[in-house]
């Protein structure tokens, strides 16, 4: 599945790694690699097990089982060199409510031993960077959602790690603020950095991710590159059809075509079958139909179930 | 399991953190210490001064507030670590995950519980200085011996910063803390030797109070301001020693249970 074959090692390496918590398995031996510069996706539904795996990327929670390896190095070891070379952005605002936007980047930075001065240095150009120059004497708690998002990430980058680690860094933003996180991101991407993220926008993992994986029930289903994945398991196009009687899914499953219940939706994996797209325009005439492109999203509910979780 | 390589110097960047946040209202911070005492003074000492004659401490003769005015500084320390490490740390670790954040960075999570309880002991240190000034000022301390009770205070506020620590790593929530307040620290408040002495309690109370780590805290404070203690002052410090080294551990065990899973 890795298209690098490259001399050099990954930035993460893990074999059959497993998460327990009592008796519980969060993670079931799951295997993945993370090339350097590679930004690299982990999407699947609530409770799927993304964030007990990132969690022991960055040494929060030891790990039951397996091997991990990050830069090369051993996490139940080495874990302090191995922080000192990562940023995290975590799920929760983990942000210093008791101090101010400038002094949660400069205590930070004390929590990295960086000099005082370098590390004043290095927090004027992140509140650029993310623009948030405006708000140096505000108090963390007065921040929007997007600026404490913001603010999130340039404390994680006072470090000038390699490898970036991010829980659903735009979970709960408006649509512009996600936008010009991307877009910070994008660029950071031109400077080298490693990403790895987790996200529940398929969208935004399209976008960003090299190659991701879905994960379900501790389990890895897929990996693949965004639109290798959607080809291999979605073809090149849907059709949404509203109100389909019976005759149309007779129909369908004469013909073996894929497709999913959903409500009164049905979706048609078509792969651009024209043959299947007239028909369904001029003999069932449904009262909705819509003919569209395939998208991450419908690898990922084709994979996960459309069911409700939780 | 603790980690002993898990400790490092490092722990200081966190025991700053505190420090920037304490210095934010460090007037309200040094208003308590400051006027406390004075009130305590005002409503005890002149209110029971009549009341209470014959007052004898060590085999001598003290005035009510000459035995109570260092009781109070030993009571301060007490509050001032275990609030620290109970309440405001719960609210860091639960509540704003400040914990969580720290442990992104090449910090042990031993590193941050020391450096709460090292912070819970300055800040009842800092509490120690200024009440020894103000009951310095109504002649209640006996100089330069009672400047020894700064280091004490240091030594008392890890005592408690780590059993208040210790605590916290095993409430189920925030309200739970009336239960070591109601039976601990209250009882410990009353009957260590603060408002009266021990020695006029019966043998068996006499007893319970020696267990109190207060009790030991409040001989030697009296010992600095007024150079009298009616127990062993060696035994009083190796209790609090002991009782530290026993609580830290046993508060780096309880937070390890809670927060690495």
């Amino acid at each position: 599945m890795t298209v690098s074959g490259a001399a050099t090692d990954p930035i993460i390496l893990a074999e059959n790694l497993c998460k327990q918590y009592d008796g519980f398995t969060a993670v079931d031996s799951i295997s993945f690699d993370v090339q350097p510069g590679e930004c690299f996706g982990l999407l699947g539904p609530n409770g799927a097990g993304k964030t007990s795996a990132i969690r022991m990327i960055y040494g929060f929670a030891p790990v039951s089982g397996g091997r991990l390896r990050v830069f090369g190095l051993d996490i139940e070891t080495e874990w302090r060199q191995i922080r000192s070379r990562i940023g995290v952005c975590q799920q929760d605002n983990t942000l210093d409510p008791d101090l101010s936007v400038l002094q949660n980047l400069l205590v930070f930075a004390g929590y990295f031993r960086i000099p005082a001065r370098k590390a004043r240095q290095r927090a004027e150009e992140l509140l650029h960077f993310f623009a948030l120059e405006k708000k140096i004497e505000a108090k963390v708690g007065e921040l929007s959602g997007g600026l404490a998002r913001r603010l999130t990430l340039a404390r994680a980058l006072i470090n000038d790690p390699e490898l970036i680690i991010l829980d659903e860094p735009t979970t709960g933003l408006d649509p512009q603020s996600r936008h010009q996180l991307w877009e910070r991101l994008q660029h950071l991407r031109t400077l080298g950095k490693t990403f790895m993220l987790t996200t529940h926008y398929m969208e935004e993992a399209a976008q960003l991710c090299d190659r991701l994986m879905i994960m379900d029930h501790g389990k890895i289903l897929i990996q693949g590159t965004p639109t290798g994945l959607i080809g291999e398991h979605i073809g090149t196009s849907i059709i949404e059809v509203g109100g389909a009687g019976p005759e149309l899914r007779q129909f369908l499953v004469d013909r073996s075509i894929g497709f999913d219940q959903m409500g009164e939706r049905l979706i048609v994996y078509s792969n651009g079958d024209s043959t299947v797209e007239q028909a369904i325009r001029t003999t069932f005439r449904p009262e909705q139909c819509t003919f569209r492109s395939a998208t991450l999203e419908d690898v990922f509910l084709r994979l996960t179930g459309r069911e409700l979780r939780e | 399991m603790i980690r002993m390589r898990n400790i490092s110097w490092r722990f200081l960047s966190v025991w700053q953190r505190n420090l920037i946040v304490y210095r934010k209202i460090w007037k309200v911070n040094f208003m308590v210490p400051l006027l406390e005492p004075a009130f305590y003074i005002l409503a005890f000492g002149l209110g029971f001064q009549g009341l209470v004659t014959n007052l004898s401490y060590g085999g001598q003769a003290l005035t009510y507030t000459q035995f109570m005015a260092p009781a109070l500084i030993g009571i301060s320390i007490m509050y001032n670590s275990f609030f620290e490490t109970t309440y405001a740390s719960f609210v860091r670790m639960y509540y704003q995950k400040t914990f969580d954040g720290m442990m992104t960075t090449p910090l042990s999570l031993e590193e941050i519980i020391l450096a709460e309880i090292v912070w819970s002991a300055t800040k009842a240190a800092a509490a120690a200085a200024i009440m020894l000034l103000v009951l310095g000022l109504f002649g209640f301390v006996v100089f330069p011996s009672g400047l020894l009770v700064i280091p004490l205070a240091f030594l008392g506020g890890l005592a408690f910063g780590s059993i208040g620590m210790f605590f916290t790593g095993i409430t189920p929530s925030i309200d739970m803390f009336n239960l070591p307040i109601f039976l601990f620290i209250t009882p410990m408040f009353l009957f260590s030797g603060t408002f009266f002495p021990v020695a006029g309690l019966p043998v068996w109370a006499q007893s319970a109070a020696l267990a109190f780590p207060l009790y030991h805290l409040v001989e030697l404070t009296r010992l600095f301001c007024l150079g009298r203690v009616e127990t062993s002052p060696l035994l009083s410090l190796s209790y609090l020693v002991l009782f530290t080294l026993c609580f830290l551990f046993l508060a780096l065990t309880t937070m390890r249970r809670r927060l690495v899973k």
